[in-house]
């Protein structure tokens, strides 16, 4: 029984790895289609940096990325407070609501916002994908933020507050300090969420700001890039680094 | 002493959430209820056109089509994901992590990334036929990418983890104290299963369920870029209809029906739920 249960996450992991291993190893390939090792190279990386479309479409995504989790985090905590601590009329209904958005299918997100700005009459571009890319970051970073606001020793607060705080200076000074690490992990979940879609960015994104996995998709659409395969190494690289902060971050936020 | 802090937080919460959350729905829903129209997308007059259109032969076909591959995604992703998340769950707490941050790594790399990275895989001189070759198992590269099986094989890479992590989070609260009861009772493995772990574990399998099958059907890029240029997906007949044909009010009763059929899987597993809470009774 043992070995067939080492046998069986060995499969399953190679399935999953084995891919991405390739990809890297194509990425030093000097053979253009990686249909053999023909030696070592670093020049599909200087052709990566040479392509003006494709750094450019970097820098939106990663402006995006950064605004949007910012934000996201932002708003998500002012929502996880106002769903952990108060009482009000339509709470529950909000709370569905955003847990429809958390379980709705990207594609319908995607053309249900698609038709809000066009109603709205917001130009499709950078701001139409800032506003998509908040609201599908949103529901992730509440539920993270008000998994950490439950766990909360009430004391604190009634001690704040017995010292005559307000409730702007008891969130301000007692309640936001507490929930740093929550609002790290909500802030590198967002970012990756943000840099990985493709669903609803092509549809809420205009021709003037390309993001990168949209201009991904459009070249390997047609065939083999090698300036792709680097690219997608270095995101590989990226998200591994943030896979090892939020562990960092979840460690911290056990030990008390 | 009323401050003004908390007014303020409520009412920017329930203005994004409304906004952002009910309105697109209901905009979508009033979309696909209209005519369409070259200038300004759609107008009035209402009409139920755009749903007739759907049941169109064309129309029928993708979408059978679509729900066939999202039906076999899910099943693969069970077959795998189940084994995986009961090994997981008897593993000591430290290999847990280490077994669960290994699945979380590929899923926070970006899925597009992925798609194209299961495209070297599976390419007629991609490593999978190469080693088949070299094995003897095959005699000529067998044609796997721009087939079914390659964009079910693409699917199934994406959305195991969101089988995974639901059927873990349930099976990891068993108690394993009731397999050894079985077991004394004189309960064979087949039996245990069937009759103890199954029964228990059904939310978990329908909360992966749920989150793997309908977003399945949205995942239009993976039929792209591993199922050539046939429309596969219900996700590629409303990415053509919204970017391509420019017909709104059939690509918004396309995905009408989508949220259809998310919401009626919703209502089963709260019903699934229910019945398992009165089964245990009173606690």
């Amino acid at each position: 029984m043992k070995g067939l249960r080492l046998l069986f996450f060995c499969g399953v992991f190679c399935y999953l790895y084995l891919p991405i291993v390739i990809l890297v190893g194509n990425a030093f390939n000097l053979n253009r289609y990686g249909l053999r090792w023909d030696g070592f190279t670093g020049k599909w990386f200087v052709a990566m940096w040479n392509n003006p479309g494709l750094m450019e479409a970097a820098r939106h995504s990663l402006v995006i990325a950064f605004a949007a989790a910012s934000l996201a985090t932002a708003i998500g905590a002012l929502a996880a407070i106002a769903f952990t601590r108060y009482r009000f009329p339509g709470r529950r209904l909000l709370q569905g609501t955003m847990m429809t958005l958390m379980m709705a299918p990207d594609i319908i997100l995607a053309i249900a916002l698609l038709v809000l700005f066009v109603a709205l009459g917001i130009a499709l571009g950078f701001w139409s994908l800032l506003l998509a890319h908040i609201t599908f970051c949103l529901p992730f970073a509440v539920v993270t933020i008000a998994a950490r606001l439950e766990g909360f020793d009430p004391h604190l607060l009634d001690a704040a507050r017995d010292l005559g705080a307000s409730e702007g200076r008891l969130l301000w000074r007692v309640v936001l300090p507490l929930l740093r690490p929550a609002l790290i992990s909500s802030w590198l979940l967002s970012f990756t969420l943000s840099l990985d879609d493709v669903i609803v960015s092509s549809f809420v994104t205009g021709p003037a700001y390309d993001v990168l996995p949209l201009k991904i998709f459009s070249m390997v659409k047609v065939g083999v890039k090698p300036e792709v395969n680097a690219l997608a190494t270095i995101m590989v690289g990226l998200s591994l680094i943030l896979v090892i902060l939020s562990q960092l971050f979840h460690k911290e936020k056990n030990t008390p | 002493m009323e401050s003004k802090t908390r007014p303020a937080v409520i009412g920017l919460v329930a203005l994004w959430l409304v906004v952002f959350g009910v309105l697109p729905i209901l905009l979508l829903l009033g979309a696909s209820v209209l005519t369409q129209d070259p200038a300004h997308f759609v107008r009035l007059p209402l009409s139920l056109d755009a749903y007739r259109q759907l049941l169109e032969p064309a129309y029928l076909q993708v979408m059978l089509r679509s729900l066939k591959l999202a039906l076999i995604t899910v099943a693969l992703c069970l077959l795998v994901g189940y084994p995986f998340a009961w090994f997981t769950a008897r593993l000591p707490a430290g290999w847990k992590t280490t077994i669960l941050v290994l699945l979380m790594i590929p899923f926070w790399t970006n899925s597009l990334v992925r798609t194209y990275a299961i495209r070297t895989l599976l390419g007629t001189q991609g490593l999978l036929n190469k080693a088949l070759l070299a094995l003897g198992v095959i005699d000529a590269p067998l044609q796997l990418i721009y087939t079914d099986l390659a964009v079910v094989l693409g699917l199934f890479y994406l959305m195991l983890p969101f089988m995974i992590l639901p059927l873990y989070a349930n099976l990891d609260k068993f108690d394993y104290r009731l397999v050894e009861a079985g077991r004394d009772l004189g309960a064979g493995f087949a039996r245990i299963f069937v009759k103890i772990v199954w029964p228990l574990s059904l939310p978990g399998v329908f909360a992966g369920c749920i989150l793997v099958f309908v977003p399945t059907m949205g995942l239009f890029y993976v039929a792209t870029l591993l199922g050539g240029a046939r429309q596969l997906l219900v996700g590629n007949l409303i990415q053509q209809q919204f970017l391509n044909a420019r017909n709104w009010p059939a690509g918004s009763a396309t995905s009408v029906v989508l949220i259809l059929l998310m919401a009626l899987m919703l209502a089963a597993y709260r019903l699934l739920l229910r019945r398992a809470a009165t089964a245990r009774g009173p606690q």
